[in-house]
């Protein structure tokens, strides 16, 4: 095996100027940075925990797809997880001339900014939005913004400018998507193959060349801090100022970017964001395009990876509970060794985990449900969007020829100390006739696989009772009734 | 470069007039990420950040403070206590000292600021804050307000009472009778800008302070009573905030007055931003409310008689909680005139964070009091909320008999509610879809439709009537710009353009010819904090006044140069017609300097005709009403207790406007910030007393995706002020938020569709879908009881 470079700076390119960094704490936010280092400051801070959108900036990176801009939180965005892309902040825009950008100026002439604070936040989620679709639905502009609080507006002229972006120019024309192939080469030339260490002693980043030298870089430091999409561990550092160095930053590895399917199963790589996944799971299981929409905002999506949610073992994760109801699989990596189990018993206890020091999440497996089977998947929150489960039930349901539960396999975020298997209430199913009367009996099992707790999000009580109700729920969606049985924003096609 | 237009001479009428739709001045700074907020302007080199300390237990004696490794943390420069504090330890507003700037000898609350950690570096000192060992003595803590007692427990301030007529002879006489009782949450505020305040210190005792304060005068008195010092000591200046909603009316003093007694002591400039963690845990918010209600009505839904109890959560200190009681009070009856009432005020002691003003003040609180009681009265007697709510309205200004009497004693002179509610129920087919919603529910077993519509009146004057005073400062500059500013503040609601409009008026010149400045208490003394919606109403008259005043100059200049008399002289937009010939406005001022007239004039402006007894519960509390209504319509899962808006319109009256697009944007963001109170914004304390939804990741506000499907907001095109205010435009500003009340209204609508509408869901607030779902059980089991 050829040895690997080692580069002691992380390069970037900033709106239009190359940045090299030799001095650069792995806990060092983009946000921070901006702000402090570089004075650029109509990047604004709101939350610092990606809730706000206050901080939206774009970050271009190359992909399959080529160079791809995505709106991402500023303030939880590490300076390491930044080597080799485009950060474009709201100082780069500009229309003709001395104008505003179109994005810019359909939120002035439509009074899209009052107090103006999260506004530079909005402008660059739209712009993200507007590069991508120049003419999109409602329900796509709701989606951009799901990530940005405005507290004064109300949205409704912030939607309103959104609609009309591109009567004040055209997309294509955009100085990004002039520059695209500049930018891309200018990109690529960054992309030497070698690992990135800025640092030292206490204050230390890796950001590895490829998933082999990741894999020997953990098991060398088994302490290290695995930094995916930093939506999580970003929180650690602004809200519970913990120390994560050395920390290694996997977002860019090419080799855990990729998503495939063979004979019926999904293997996704652990790098793999909620926005680069939507699409092949949503048209391959439907039931979680609308799953992935609700979670966190349209920047959090576009950071955060399925893989992190799951090793993260949050107990209020939302992958997990769908992925075990379809028997999805975890591939860990330790070094050059590999093991392969199922994902439910990959959460043993709260804050506990089967993974070995040294080893990470590589991918997760998951098999497509068999045509005739049904699953579904429903989150409950608070507020629809951007929110955190308050209880989330998982079905995939078999039936066999007579009518009879073959086969149902039910799991729950929000309800245990991990993602958890409803199995007293699976087994009050299985062998009988699927129906309405079958469905309420067993809905009495709940009180035997769990014992939810009562916090801030919801009460036991009610965690318990909605739980309950989403197998009823599910039960009259599986028996082909044309009806409404669930609120919601869109109205199906 | 002058990017300015040369002024159109010509012209019929000038750009940016008042009643026109004028953008935000500060839109394209906006977009572009160029408007300057405090933390946005450059440090003074050696500009050092401040990191707060916080008491982690709800109530206690401070039994030991052990700050050695805070000190000697890296990049700390200094640690300061309430020791360091060279003046008072004092900022409450309401004078009664209760509101110490750091903890002394004891805390009250999670989260009070016990020391102050000044470092080269904001995360410095934020790492350094979390090194103190403190010991605490902890006593019994106060957290929630359902158990307490109205008479016995422990208040902040003076409760007050408010009545007319007997209302328990009324009540007790009545036909029919309810008694309850309901909650209503509290609410974040949530300024996307957190509190943020930099002290420059200057020679002998100055020190100027920016500070993101919707009140730089009192904060300039506060920070002077901090460091014991005059209040000419202190410079007190705001250019914008990032949003304010009330939240920055006192709540801004506390880090106005540590970032003032560090600068000073350390001779460098100072800076404290709080995280949104910090500043959701140690800054005050909206109410809570425990409201006990008794209404005494007859069978067609008559109210003769109410008598409400408003017990409110005020936290550790008095705070604005007096005002802020008294005017959910003077709210009690929202529209609807009780014959006789009685409403007492109970502003409790809670080991909480000392609660504040915000957007509304209590307002909003006193009228879902108003309108459970319709409801009750509704369920009752079987019939629509609507119908009810019509029935009880106060007279119309047109027919004003005898039901025109506040339960504050003062007539309801221009009352449009009638009007506006047609309007809107017409509009919105209210009838039609009333009969469709009830056919869907028919037919849908799980989701389930409600409607309803509710009114707002709401009372414009600041109830302190000291406050109702404005000043302003306007120069005319030789060339003709002018340079305007006042003592209201910029918080998002577009005050400065409308006064900057005023000010184009008087002069007759476009506004770009008007320069908005800073809020400085350099120059303009003794302002009232930008509250109670009376900002454009009190600078717009004051800077008017001012304008008024150097136009009067200059008519007498032009009169006695051109030798003509003083009707002679018209000002026309640019341009002013003296005699029979017309000069344009910019010769004319250059005239004027040049012949040594004075072109700048401090105007002033004092609210007519208000009055308020609070000891007897009597007077004119408000100078006029704003009116409006909205009608909402939601999608209920009765499953889970989750809903969408499916429709709101709402028609609202903001008499003639300024700026019908500012207004506009008033009225939709007031709404969405109203619903969001009364639905998904849930404010949730642990045992210990520690607010657990302190961030946006666990505190709730809309988002785009919560605005209603269809979103139809109107302006009325025909009210006008009946009382001579700024060009007969009405206040905006807090109106609107209770709209947020036909959401709330909708859901109970919904739920009792499970039951036939023939329960009461007495659904609290907010109404998340756990209260949804749980007031649906509710309903079903007492559905399910034998009769």
């Amino acid at each position: 095996m050829a040895e690997t470079k080692t580069r002691n700076e992380i390069r970037f390119i900033l709106n239009g100027a190359d940045v090299a960094l030799t001095d650069i704490a792995p806990d060092a936010t983009l946000l921070d940075w901006l702000r402090l280092d570089r004075s650029l400051r109509g990047t604004k801070e709101g939350c610092a925990e990606g809730d706000c959108g206050a901080c939206t900036v774009l970050v271009g990176k190359l992909s399959a797809e080529g160079l791809v801009y995505e709106s991402v939180n500023a303030c939880i965005r590490f300076m390491g997880s930044l080597d080799g892309t485009h950060v474009v902040t709201v100082e780069h825009l500009r229309g003709d001339g001395e104008k505003l950008h179109p994005v810019q100026q359909a939120v002035v002439d439509f009074h899209g900014s009052q107090c103006g604070f999260c506004t530079p936040g909005f402008v660059m989620s739209l712009y993200a939005l507007w590069m991508k679709t120049p003419n999109p639905s409602d329900a796509a502009i709701e989606k951009a913004l799901q990530g940005n609080l405005c507290r004064c507006t109300g949205y409704e002229a912030i939607m309103r400018a959104a609609r009309a972006i591109s009567s004040y120019g055209k997309a294509a024309k955009d100085p990004l998507a002039v520059e695209r192939n500049d930018i891309a080469a200018r990109l690529e030339a960054l992309r030497d193959g070698a690992r990135v260490e800025v640092g030292s002693a206490k204050q230390r980043l890796i950001v590895p060349a490829d998933v082999d030298d990741f894999a020997a870089a953990l098991e060398k430091e088994p302490g290290a801090t695995i930094v995916a999409g930093s939506t999580d561990v970003g929180l650690w550092v602004t809200k519970h100022m913990r120390d994560i160095s050395p920390a290694i930053f996997i977002g860019g590895l090419d080799g855990l970017r990729t998503m495939s399917e063979a004979d019926g199963v999904i293997t996704i790589g652990a790098g793999v964001t909620y926005s680069e996944a939507f699409e092949t799971l949503s048209k391959r299981i439907p039931a979680l395009g609308p799953l992935v929409d609700r979670i966190g905002g349209e920047q959090v999506r576009n950071m955060g990876t399925i893989g992190g949610n799951v090793a993260n073992g949050s107990p209020i994760g939302d992958t997990p509970p769908p992925l075990i109801a379809l028997g999805a699989q975890l591939t860990l990596r330790k070094g050059k060794a590999r093991r392969t189990i199922p994902l439910e018993t990959f959460f043993i206890a709260y804050g506990k985990q089967d993974r070995q020091p040294g080893e990470f999440v590589e991918a997760v497996h998951v098999p497509v449900p068999a045509k005739g089977t049904s699953f579904a998947v429903y989150k409950v929150t608070k507020r629809r969007d951007e929110d955190i489960t308050a209880t989330l039930g998982a079905f995939h349901l078999t039936l066999a020829k007579d009518g009879t539960v073959a086969d149902i396999r039910i799991a729950y975020g929000g309800m245990a100390p991990t993602p958890k298997r409803a199995t007293a209430v699976e087994k009050a199913l299985i062998g009988k006739t699927w129906s309405e009367a079958t469905v309420e009996a067993a809905m009495a099992e709940y009180a035997s696989d769990f014992t939810p707790l009562t916090d801030m999000r919801a009460t036991a009580e009610y965690r318990a009772m909605a739980a309950r109700n989403l197998l009823l729920r599910f039960y009259v969606e599986t028996t082909g009734t044309k009806a409404p049985f669930q609120v919601s924003r869109n109205e199906a096609a | 470069m002058n990017k300015h237009a040369t002024p159109n001479l010509k012209a019929e009428k000038i750009v940016g007039g008042v009643a026109t739709e004028q953008r935000h001045d500060s839109a394209h700074k906006h977009v572009s990420g160029t408007a300057v907020y405090i933390d946005d302007m450059p440090e003074p080199a050696g500009t050092l950040h401040v990191g707060l300390g916080l008491s982690k237990v709800a109530h206690g004696t401070l039994k030991s403070v052990d700050l050695s490794a805070v000190r000697s943390a890296p990049g700390v420069v200094d640690v300061l206590t309430h020791a360091d504090v060279p003046g008072a330890n004092d900022i409450s507003p309401s004078n009664m000292h209760d509101d110490p700037v750091l903890a002394e000898g004891k805390v009250e609350f999670y989260g009070q600021p016990i020391f102050a950690v000044v470092a080269n570096t904001r995360e410095e000192a934020r790492r350094a804050a979390r090194l103190a060992k403190i010991e605490y003595d902890e006593l019994p803590a106060v957290i929630d307000i359902w158990d307490l007692d109205p008479v016995k427990d422990k208040q902040v301030t003076t409760p007050l009472i408010l009545k007319r007529g007997d209302a328990a002879a009324a009540i007790a006489a009545a036909p029919r009778r309810v008694k309850n009782r309901m909650w209503l949450g509290g609410q974040d505020h949530f300024y996307l800008e957190g509190q943020v305040s930099l002290a420059v210190p200057g020679e002998d005792d100055e020190v100027i302070v920016y500070c993101s304060t919707q009140g730089p005068s009192e904060t300039q008195h506060l920070v002077a009573h901090a460091l014991g010092v005059p209040s000419h000591a202190v410079t007190v200046e705001v250019r914008r905030m990032g949003g304010g909603f009330g939240g920055k009316e006192t709540q801004a003093n506390q880090c106005a007055a540590i970032a003032a007694i560090a600068a000073k002591k350390l001779k460098r400039a100072v800076k404290i931003r709080l995280d949104r963690d910090e500043d959701m845990t140690a800054t005050g918010k909206r109410h809570d409310f425990a409201i006990d209600y008794e209404v005494g009505f007859d069978d067609e839904g008559n109210i003769l008689g109410v008598d409400f109890t408003y017990a409110l959560r005020c936290g550790y200190s008095a705070d604005l909680s007096g005002p802020v009681g008294d005017r959910a009070l003077f709210h009690c009856d929202n529209a609807y005139f009780y014959p006789a009432v009685h409403a007492k005020s109970v502003p409790l002691y809670t080991n909480t964070v000392s609660n504040t003003a915000f957007r509304g003040f209590g307002g909003p609180q006193g009228m879902v009091g108003a309108e459970r009681v319709i409801d009750e009265v509704a369920f009752a007697v079987g019939k629509d909320p609507l119908e009810i709510r019509k029935l009880n309205f106060y007279d119309p200004m047109d027919a004003i008999g005898e039901r025109c009497f506040t339960p504050y004693h003062q007539r309801v002179e221009d009352n449009i509610i009638h009007r506006i509610v047609a309007e809107l129920e017409e509009s919105c087919n209210y009838a039609r879809r009333r009969r469709e919603i009830s056919a869907f529910n028919n037919n849908s077993r799980f989701i389930k439709r409600g409607l309803a519509m509710t009114p707002v009146k709401f009372g414009i004057s600041f109830t302190k009537t000291e406050a109702n005073q404005a000043g302003a400062l306007v120069h005319v500059y030789a060339d003709g710009s002018v340079h305007m500013n006042h003592g209201g503040t910029e918080m998002g609601q577009g005050l400065h353009l409308k006064v900057a409009q005023v000010v184009a008026e008087e002069f007759q010149i476009d506004l770009d010819r008007v320069k908005i400045t800073a809020t400085t208490t350099a120059k303009v003394p003794n302002t009232s904090p930008t509250a109670a919606s009376s900002g454009a109403d009190l600078n717009g008259m004051a800077a008017q006044n001012a304008a008024r005043q150097i136009r009067k100059r200059l008519t007498d200049f032009a009169a006695e140069k051109y030798q003509v008399p003083l009707d002679q002289v018209v000002f026309l937009p640019n341009r002013v017609r003296v005699g029979n010939q017309e000069v344009a406005f910019n010769d004319l001022v250059k005239q004027a300097y040049i012949s040594r007239i004075q072109l700048s004039a401090a105007g002033f402006y004092k609210t007519p005709k208000i009055h308020w007894d609070r000891s007897k519960g009597r007077g004119h509390a408000f100078y006029y009403y704003a009116y409006g209504a909205a009608c909402s319509e939601v999608s209920v899962d009765t499953l889970t207790g989750e809903y969408v808006v499916e429709r709101t319109d709402i028609l609202h009256d903001a008499g003639r406007s300024l700026n019908q697009a500012i207004d506009l944007g008033q009225v939709e963001g007031g709404f969405i910030q109203g619903m969001g109170w009364l639905t998904t914004e849930e404010l949730w304390w642990d045992d210990s007393g520690r607010l657990r939804t302190h961030a946006p990741s666990t505190y709730k506000i809309p988002l785009a995706s919560d605005r209603p499907k269809i979103f139809n907001v109107k302006l009325t095109d025909w009210s006008s002020a009946y009382e001579p205010t700024i060009h007969r435009s009405k206040a905006v500003g807090e109106p609107p938020l209770p709209h947020g009340m036909s959401v709330l209204h909708a859901l109970s609508d919904a739920v009792a569709s499970v039951a036939d509408h023939k329960i009461c869901p007495r659904l609290d607030a907010p109404a998340t879908p756990e209260r949804v779902l749980m007031a649906i059980e509710r309903l079903r089991r007492e559905a399910a009881k034998p009769a």
